[in-house]
């Protein structure tokens, strides 16, 4: 069974294309994850597949239900984390999972049993009584999953779930999310800009960037594809070295920032091999790093730009657009 | 109905738990009571009166002003929902904004009428004659009619703000006129002429005059006709925040 058919699927702000024309389909139970910076239109393709947003052109399916036709028999077979919190900090953990079932119109017997439940999924059922005001971030990302699960979706939406996170708590919710997808055989597709978190969690991976999506596989097959071993070489001469190293073992090289990413096989091997090549012009070397390929370096090379970098850029920009919000 | 009543709900909780919202809107209008009242009860005499003196014409247009801000207000409250994200986790549910939209509107509405009350029991302890309970009950219905009709108004206004910036602007150059403008404070005869029609277009007259009919007895308006005003108001109201609370983005 397919969860999700997403075709030609485009939103469009003025002159801004935010999604262009994207095309993928998600199996049951999957773990699909949407890796990009920020900006890249991950958000905008999860508010149009949860109806917060009507698409520009294209068509989509979630759980056989078209999104353009039929927007609450979408809304009722989903379950949705947003970025941003969307708790009332005002009420208890469990006045939210109560408004929330109540709006979705579960019976009382089967809504209270199930608020427990979920509460103790989520190991929250201690404090249940206490103001969400009251709670941690994780605690409220833990509370919010268990509210998107209230009402029994097929597909579960979490966008960027572990945004803002410390380490710890976020190797807690990855569990969770794990547990889930495990035991209940949800259908989950997730947004994130970290490459640790999509590497972990997904069973396939859509790079999506800059509305499009560059490339989509498994973790380890985009992995493969980009090559075995990565060296990186950060040397004024960057430019040059990219352009000119060539060698049997080597598959590719970029050149970014003054660093050079040398994609070869048997970096162990061949490291002797290629300072020697490279200090046979001349070139001059101020560090040098040897790493197994990341998903980083899967989006290095089909955009031609480092995602770390990229990432601070929009976030800088929208700060200037968007002065007055947090 | 239930998904209104979830929303009721809601807010009756989030209302009962700021005291300090409770009391700090009750501050203004017992304010305006024991300065106005008391400081002006021997000087002003109501032109064509009979026999009731200023604090007893001032306490409905009090209540109305009581509920009138507190409706306003908690309509615009629909602007920190947006902001804090609560807003998303209602629009994606499978309801319709309609709902959602009179849900918050009632939720308002009771907070005004309760906030209207606590002025009415106040007047009373301050020495207010106490009506018949049908006066009561007419003032009761006005009460609630201002309550929906102007958090309905509230809620339009914040399906066109994007923030609380414009809130101040809002309060000084819209609700303060409406109550200015109301025949609260002044008998409305006694206005200039230009101002008078301007005094008939505003909903809160309607209600000011119900709210004196039911407790004094008297109104410079018949009561069918302030009834008939106001509750069409409240309708035209209901509606246009409606559409546009259905056009408002995220």
């Amino acid at each position: 069974m397919t969860a999700i058919v997403v075709d030609k699927l485009t939103k469009r702000f003025g002159d801004l294309t935010a999604v262009d024309c994207i095309s993928f389909e998600i199996k049951e139970g999957e773990i699909f994850g949407l890796l990009g910076p920020n900006g890249a239109g991950k958000t905008t393709t999860i508010s149009m597949l949860s109806t917060l947003l009507e698409p520009t052109s294209g068509r989509a399916l979630v759980n056989g239900i078209d999104i353009s036709k039929d927007q609450d028999g979408v809304r009722k077979s989903i379950g949705i984390v947003f970025q941003d919190q969307s708790l009332d900090e005002e009420l208890t953990a469990w006045e939210n999972m109560d408004f929330h079932g109540r709006l979705y119109r579960i019976p009382k017997a089967t809504r209270e049993e199930r608020i427990d439940e979920m509460l103790r999924l989520v190991e929250l059922e201690d404090r249940k009584d206490s103001l969400v005001k009251t709670y941690s971030g994780g605690m409220r990302r833990r509370l919010e999953i268990a509210r998107g699960l209230l009402h029994e979706p097929a597909v579960l939406f979490l966008d960027e779930p572990t945004l803002g996170l410390d380490p710890q708590t976020r190797n807690h919710l990855w569990e969770y999310i794990l547990t889930l997808n495990r035991n209940k055989g949800i259908t989950i597709i997730l947004t994130t800009h970290y490459m640790d978190e999509a590497d972990r969690l997904c069973d396939r991976v859509a790079i999506i960037d800059r509305g499009r999506i560059v490339a989509m596989d498994t973790p380890a097959n985009l992995k493969s594809m980009v090559g075995e071993d990565v060296v990186t070489v950060l040397s004024p001469d960057s430019k040059r070295i990219a352009e000119e190293i060539t060698a049997p073992w080597i598959v590719g090289a970029e050149q970014y920032d003054g660093q050079v990413t040398i994609r070869l096989r048997s970096a162990e091997d061949h490291l002797l091999e290629l300072l020697s090549l490279i200090g046979r012009d001349g070139y001059t070397i101020a560090s040098i790093s040897i790493r197994k390929p990341t998903l980083e370096d899967v989006f290095l090379h089909y955009t031609g730009r480092e995602m770390r970098q990229e990432e601070a850029g929009a976030a800088d920009r929208m700060r200037m657009m968007m002065p007055r919000r947090n | 109905m239930d998904i209104i009543y979830t929303l009721w709900l809601r807010s009756m909780k989030r209302y009962l738990r700021s005291k300090s919202r409770i009391v700090g809107s009750l501050g203004m209008p017992v304010f305006f009571l024991l300065a106005l009242g008391f400081g002006l009860n021997s000087v002003v005499q109501i032109p064509g009166s009979t026999g009731e003196n200023y604090i007893q014409f001032l306490v409905p247009g009090i209540i109305a002003m009581s509920v009138l801000f507190t409706s306003v207000f908690s309509g615009i409250m629909i602007i920190w929902d947006k902001q804090f994200g609560f807003l998303k986790e209602t629009l994606v549910a499978p309801v319709s904004r309609l709902e959602i939209m009179l849900g918050q509107t009632v939720g308002g509405a009771t907070t005004a009428v309760i906030q209207g009350a606590f002025i009415l029991v106040l007047s009373l302890l301050i020495g207010i004659s106490i009506p018949s309970l049908y006066g009561f009950l007419i003032a009761f219905l006005f009460m609630v009619l201002i309550g929906i009709c102007f958090s309905a108004f509230g809620i339009a206004i914040a399906s066109k703000m994007e923030d609380m910036h414009g809130f101040q602007l809002i309060m000084n150059f819209v609700v303060f006129p409406i109550f200015g403008l109301s025949g609260a404070l002044f008998p409305i005869e006694s206005l200039p002429e230009w101002v008078i029609p301007l005094t008939l277009l505003n909903p809160l007259t309607y209600g000011v005059e119900g709210i004196r009919y039911g407790l004094l007895g008297t109104s410079a308006i018949h009561p069918f006709v302030c009834l008939a005003a106001l509750g069409a108001s409240t309708v035209v109201m209901i509606v246009i925040g409606a559409f546009l609370f259905r056009k408002a983005s995220l």
